[in-house]
């Protein structure tokens, strides 16, 4: 599977220390010469070590503000995180703000999400199959389950996320309503996290992505924090309710679907340990997953500034503010889906999601079996303390690591210090000997 | 080739319930298994697992990989089971409510054991205690 990730390591500022080796929900980081590395088919780009890291050594691969200038048509796609950086009572301001920063047009991918949520209900309503169904908004949980959670990912569900939907909708509309075409129009979502960039590079369920480029929330935040302090008109641009609005913060996406039998879980440790309750299927009765690999939500990404507490405050507080305007939000999304007259079918995956089976031993059952025993053993030898100080995140990476070749026993100090010893004692015991011509005669 | 792991379940304890379960799962990863197949032995080694901290005074969760097959193998001691066709029935379940309120004892786990294994055999003995041997073919 083809997983280019973009979350990449400041090699100057790694100190090498331990603290993102620990936090890995996926074991994909490794210390080899005073250095973090990252392996790249094992990250999910959950952005977990760039919060870990206490020397902000890790950073994620953006576009930058300049790159929408490639374009003759540049389209703003907010994520609904972004309404929360901003202490702002109107929505409108804020994408007002994205027009006076460079872009022509801007599509709420907050609307987006009603629309998805509209159609994931079609599909719950439908759906006979595997429960609880998962979400597959959040592409760090996506690849969690391809590639710790193998047999779960028939319950992922087959929708695209609603920034896919808000460029394929963004593009459609400006192609027939400026008659520009598709290649001139430039679609960039405004990002809190690292996840979407490597989304955007290798779709989940898609053949391509419709977004142009992934701009972060951070990189423009000071920008339209200035910007937002000299607005004085604003124009009527926000067509987004507070129900997509909501998506921002954990379990958002599951109040706007109306179901009552769900879960949302935020923080992709705790992801991981709910996954294995589904696995074991002890959540049988909960008809929807909502897993979000940030904590508080897509609010509490790597690449958002604010406070992901405030933001969700925030996000409640835009959401029951629009709320009595609900009617006239929903006869948007009614007017979106009919103008472009889309169906469930039309964003439904293209193709199956592949599991990523770089946790695998080998390929080869019988291989993997002996390789298993030896692991065993391996592990049997150390100490247990899960120290780091080999560079493995456990004493069990560690004895993966060299069963597969990668790591040695020795890099286990401990082991390493017993050998010395042992070769040190050899040393004493040698250096007693003298050859005969020497030998002492004590008689 | 065979591994064989065997695991210790207390009974009563509901913190280390699943534990068990979670690294027969963990080794069948390591080893490649298909999806539906750990799907399948997720789902059974769980329940049985279940079964002996609700049911058991204590017992052993068994789980004997080879090429073409895993064998699950749950075995305690304690009651036993009475009536072992009642016991079968899906919604059937003789857990105390104090344990049916923690979510656990709704009658589905040895049904469900039998639905997802591809051989199932049951043996217990009132006042002894209660084997489970299930295969599920790695196919």
């Amino acid at each position: 599977m083809k997983n280019l990730h973009s979350i990449m390591l400041d090699k100057e500022k790694c100190k090498g220390c331990t603290n993102c080796i620990k936090r890995c929900p996926t074991e994909a980081i490794r210390v080899r010469n005073s250095k973090a590395r990252i392996i790249d088919q094992r990250c999910i780009d959950c952005g977990e070590c760039i919060r870990t890291c206490p020397y902000h050594a890790k950073y994620a691969v953006t576009d930058s503000l300049e790159e929408i200038n490639k374009f003759q048509y540049k389209v703003a796609l907010p994520a609904p995180s972004f309404y929360a950086q901003f202490e702002v009572d109107d929505v409108n301001k804020l994408l007002y703000v994205l027009l006076d920063i460079g872009f022509d047009d801007v599509f709420e991918v907050a609307k987006a999400a009603e629309i998805v949520t509209h159609f994931t209900k079609q599909f719950i309503l439908n759906n006979k199959s595997k429960k609880p169904i998962i979400s597959s908004a959040c592409p760090a949980v996506v690849r969690l389950i391809q590639t710790k959670f193998p047999d779960l990912i028939e319950n992922i569900l087959p929708i695209a996320s609603p920034m896919e939907v808000a460029a394929y909708i963004a593009k459609k509309k400006i192609q027939r309503e400026k008659r520009i075409e598709e290649g001139k129009i430039g679609v960039f979502f405004i990002s809190p996290c690292a996840a979407k960039m490597t989304y955007v590079n290798s779709p989940l369920g898609f053949k391509r992505s419709y977004v142009d480029g992934v701009i972060a929330i951070k990189d423009v935040y000071g920008l339209v924090r200035s910007k937002l302090r000299e607005i004085k008109d604003v124009k009527l641009l926000s067509i987004a309710s507070g129900k997509g609005i909501g998506w921002a913060a954990s379990g958002g996406e599951s109040l706007a679907l109306e179901i009552e039998e769900y879960v949302n879980v935020d923080g992709i440790h705790n992801v991981v340990k709910v996954l294995e309750e589904i696995e074991n299927g002890r959540l049988k009765d909960i008809v929807y997953f909502e897993g979000l690999a940030c904590s508080g939500g897509c609010v509490g990404g790597p690449l958002t500034v604010e406070n992901p507490y405030v933001a969700k405050n925030r996000i409640k507080r835009l959401s029951s503010k629009l709320k009595d305007k609900e009617e006239s939000f929903s006869w948007w999304t009614e007017e979106i889906i009919n103008s472009f007259s889309l169906k469930l079918e039309d964003i439904l995956f293209e193709k199956e999601l592949e599991t990523n089976p770089v946790l695998e031993l080998d390929s080869d059952i019988e291989r993997a079996m002996e390789k298993f025993e030896k692991l065993n053993n391996i592990l049997s030898m150390l100490p247990g303390l899960d120290c780091g100080a080999c560079g493995s995140p456990t004493c069990k990476t560690l004895a993966e690591d060299i069963v597969r070749g990668f790591a040695n026993d020795t890099d286990c100090i401990f082991i390493l210090r017993e050998s010395i010893k042992e070769l040190a004692n050899k040393m004493v015991e040698l250096s007693n000997k003298l050859p005969p011509s020497l030998e002492r005669n004590d008689e | 080739m065979l591994i064989d792991l065997e695991f210790e379940i207390e009974p009563g304890n509901f913190i280390l319930a699943g534990e068990a379960s979670s690294k027969i799962k963990e080794t069948l990863k390591k080893l490649g298994v298909k999806p539906e197949i750990l799907k399948k032995v997720a789902i059974v080694s769980y329940e049985a697992e279940m079964n002996i901290v609700i049911h058991s005074i204590g017992g052993i969760l068994k789980a004997i990989i080879s090429k073409d097959k895993i064998e699950i193998i749950a075995q305690d001691s304690g009651p036993g089971i009475e009536n072992i066709e009642l016991a079968m029935k899906e919604g059937y379940s003789t857990a105390p409510e104090e344990i049916r309120n923690l979510g656990f004892g709704a009658g589905m786990g040895l049904p469900n054991m039998k639905k997802y294994s591809d051989y199932f055999e049951i043996d217990s003995q009132k006042g002894k205690g209660t084997r489970v041997y299930m295969v599920i073919y790695n196919k």
